[in-house]
């Protein structure tokens, strides 16, 4: 029974996470596109390149911006989390293996134990993230169930696979899960607030714009 | 003095707001909004709204929830949560009583500063959001009374006072006479074709603020620029309906304003020190007629005094000795990037300059601007309440000295000249203007 939902879940599942991962942002990006040149034109308009990256820039640059200094640790906590939250999913040696034996294609991989590390730094930033949600007022007064369910599709795929990895008690149904949360979770980025992932660098670009070309200002 | 929280008085009663939700039914409240969001909401609206993370980072941009004890209602997103997002969540199924607090929220509660966009990570316009709730709020008909009544005058009148077109001539002729006195054959020059500068104003200068427009005329004189104002509808450069969500109005004005320039085959607009009348004509109102700048050539006062100092036209007589601080007003800073031009002006006059802190693009807004001083009397006691954190800092900077503010907005003159009495920071506050003409030489 395991053995046949762990073939699925490692076979046509992995296709169809992808697909509707891939297809649902492209989808995503080309209705939100069309629907910009309907109705918001002036952001064609007044998109500049130049600000734009401007803009990122400094928001991707830890501390680069007055908010981010205001917030120390929630400054370290959202970059460690994004950057392990990328790195350890693409550059984990196990994942890599099996695009090897999948399409014998490969990449660099990162040590075990770098992965180990990293996916604990993710579950810790997802438990900051909580108890964000829980203790400071003005987060918790903004959150909804659906922002907790949120944290929990991210942190599920990497509890359940540093339990995997481990070989902790039950670790072959914890494989399961976490192959299965993890596919979860791609799944669902194009279409809940997991799509800030395509989103932000709009968002932020077009800030940056109307900053730096129209108000000649900063805008971190 | 009580330092209450706004969010324990009850929704604040409001002619405009009351007798608008009386004429609707639900029914109109669920199909204007469909309608709203179908024809006017676009990818902006969705990617806002949807890629919000509800981190909260952009609470601790926003002075009323600075200065309200951190209450989480008044945060930026917390105050789209309360409006568009129950409103998203009901698929346009609410009340009318929801309207009218919403309405409440949209416009007394949030000054469209812009400075949350600095704060939130993804760029998320906060402004942008609360002003399609107060267009909303425009379809339907629950506006605040006071500013919309200001807008119904713009609408007749196309000035923000009920100005009528004698009253204005009649005011500049009164302080052409009066300057005169200063400096001899004194003109202010009224419909001069050709003109290199066009000099426009807001409905208040005429209305209760004349000294503004002679000093003026007196810096004008002695530069000796070439310049003029219209005897016709279109020296007004204000523009509130672009903050009741009245877009169609706001375009019509800037239109009005536009074409006086250019019916006088004027070289460029130079306009007085008002923030939100900048905004309106540098960023908005010539994107509602298709423009993607101004038509003509454009600056607001700040640039056109820091040019003056420049080009030595000029000339200081006694600096201002009094201690000054300045406030960057939103719509020009965060607008506009005119701070280090606004400091150049300051340093040419003033021997003594205290910064305040924050400054610049991340100075606290003056809770007055973006229509919420003009939303009357029912809210003063919210606003004044609600930015108890310029209160803090102001009197920083007094403590480090000051002893004026300097505030080249009308807005933020006005706001501040609530704050300064609420809270006994005996400070003056000062327009730009004022400190030129206090120490130039005028031979």
């Amino acid at each position: 029974m395991l053995h046949d939902l762990f073939s699925f879940v490692r076979g046509p599942m992995v296709w169809i996470a992808f697909t509707v991962f891939t297809v649902g942002s492209l989808y995503r990006l080309i209705s939100m596109w069309r629907l910009a040149k309907k109705k918001d034109s002036v952001i064609f308009n007044y998109f500049s390149i130049f600000f734009a990256i401007r803009s990122i820039g400094h928001w991707i640059l830890p501390f680069a911006g007055v908010n981010m200094r205001k917030h120390p640790a929630m400054t370290v906590v959202a970059f460690l989390f994004h950057g392990c939250l990328f790195a350890v999913p693409i550059f984990l040696s196990a994942h890599v293996i099996l695009f090897k034996e999948s399409w014998n294609i490969s990449w660099w991989w990162m040590p075990d134990m770098a992965a180990d590390i990293m996916a604990m730094i993710v579950i810790g930033c997802c438990l900051f993230f909580l108890g964000r949600r829980i203790f400071l007022k003005e987060v918790r007064y903004l959150t909804s169930v659906s922002d907790y369910l949120i944290l929990a599709a991210v942190a599920v795929p990497f509890i359940s696979g540093v339990w995997a990895y481990h070989q902790w008690a039950a670790f072959q149904a914890a494989l399961v899960i976490h192959i299965v949360s993890g596919e979860i979770m791609l799944m669902i980025i194009p279409f809940t607030k997991l799509s800030h992932m395509l989103f932000a660098p709009f968002t932020r670009g077009y800030m940056g714009s109307e900053f730096g070309g129209v108000r000649n200002s900063k805008d971190w | 003095m009580t330092k209450q929280s706004p969010a324990n008085i009850a929704t604040i009663p409001d002619e405009g707001v009351d007798k608008g939700g009386q004429r609707l039914t639900p029914e109109q409240v669920t199909r204007v909004i469909r309608r709203m969001f179908e024809e006017e909401g676009g990818a902006r609206l969705k990617i806002y709204i949807e890629t919000c993370v509800h981190c909260g980072l952009c609470s601790d941009a926003c002075h009323f929830y600075l200065s309200n004890n951190k209450d989480p209602k008044f945060s930026p997103a917390g105050k789209v949560k309360q409006t568009l997002g129950i409103i998203i969540q009901k698929k346009g199924r609410v009340s009318i009583d929801f309207i009218k607090k919403a309405s409440e929220i949209a416009f007394t509660e949030c000054n469209l500063c812009k400075r949350c966009v600095m704060y939130c990570p993804f760029g998320i316009d906060i402004a942008y959001l609360m002003l399609f709730m107060r267009r909303i709020c425009h379809k339907l008909g629950v506006v605040p009374q006071y500013i919309q009544d200001t807008a119904h005058s713009h609408s007749v009148t196309m000035n923000q006072m009920w100005v009528k077109e004698d009253e204005w001539i009649d005011t500049l002729q009164w302080q052409e006479d009066e300057a005169r006195d200063e400096i001899e054959n004194l003109r202010i020059p009224l419909e001069k074709e050709g003109a290199e500068i066009f000099y426009s104003v807001i409905g208040p200068e005429p209305k209760f603020r004349a000294q503004l427009i002679y000093q003026t005329a007196v810096i004008m004189n002695v530069a000796g620029m070439d310049w003029t104002m219209p005897a016709t509808p279109g020296w007004d450069n204000s523009d509130m309906c672009m903050y009741t969500g009245d877009d169609e109005m706001a375009a019509r004005l800037k239109k009005v304003h536009f074409e006086a320039a250019m019916r006088l085959k004027t070289k460029r607009i130079v306009m007085g020190e008002c923030g939100h009348a900048f905004r309106s004509v540098y960023d908005v109102g010539n994107r509602h007629l298709g423009w993607k700048m101004s038509p003509l050539p454009l600056i607001h006062a700040i640039e056109f005094y820091y040019e003056l100092f420049r080009d030595k036209k000029l000339r200081v007589k006694q600096k201002y000795d009094i201690p000054v601080t300045l406030h960057d007003p939103c719509n020009v800073v965060r607008g506009g990037g005119l701070h280090e031009l606004a400091r150049y002006v300051i340093n040419e006059t003033c021997s003594r300059f205290v910064e305040m802190h924050p400054n610049r693009e991340h100075n606290y807004c003056c809770a007055a601007g973006g229509g919420v001083i003009n939303c009357g009397p029912p809210y003063s006691k919210k606003r004044v309440i609600g930015n108890k954190v310029k209160a803090d800092q102001l009197a920083d900077a007094k403590a480090r000295g000051a002893k004026i503010i300097i505030a080249p907005c009308h807005n933020c003159h006005a706001g501040l000249e609530d704050i300064v009495k609420y809270y006994d920071l005996d400070m003056e506050i000062k327009f730009l203007g004022d400190i030129i003409y206090e120490c130039i030489d005028k031979t």
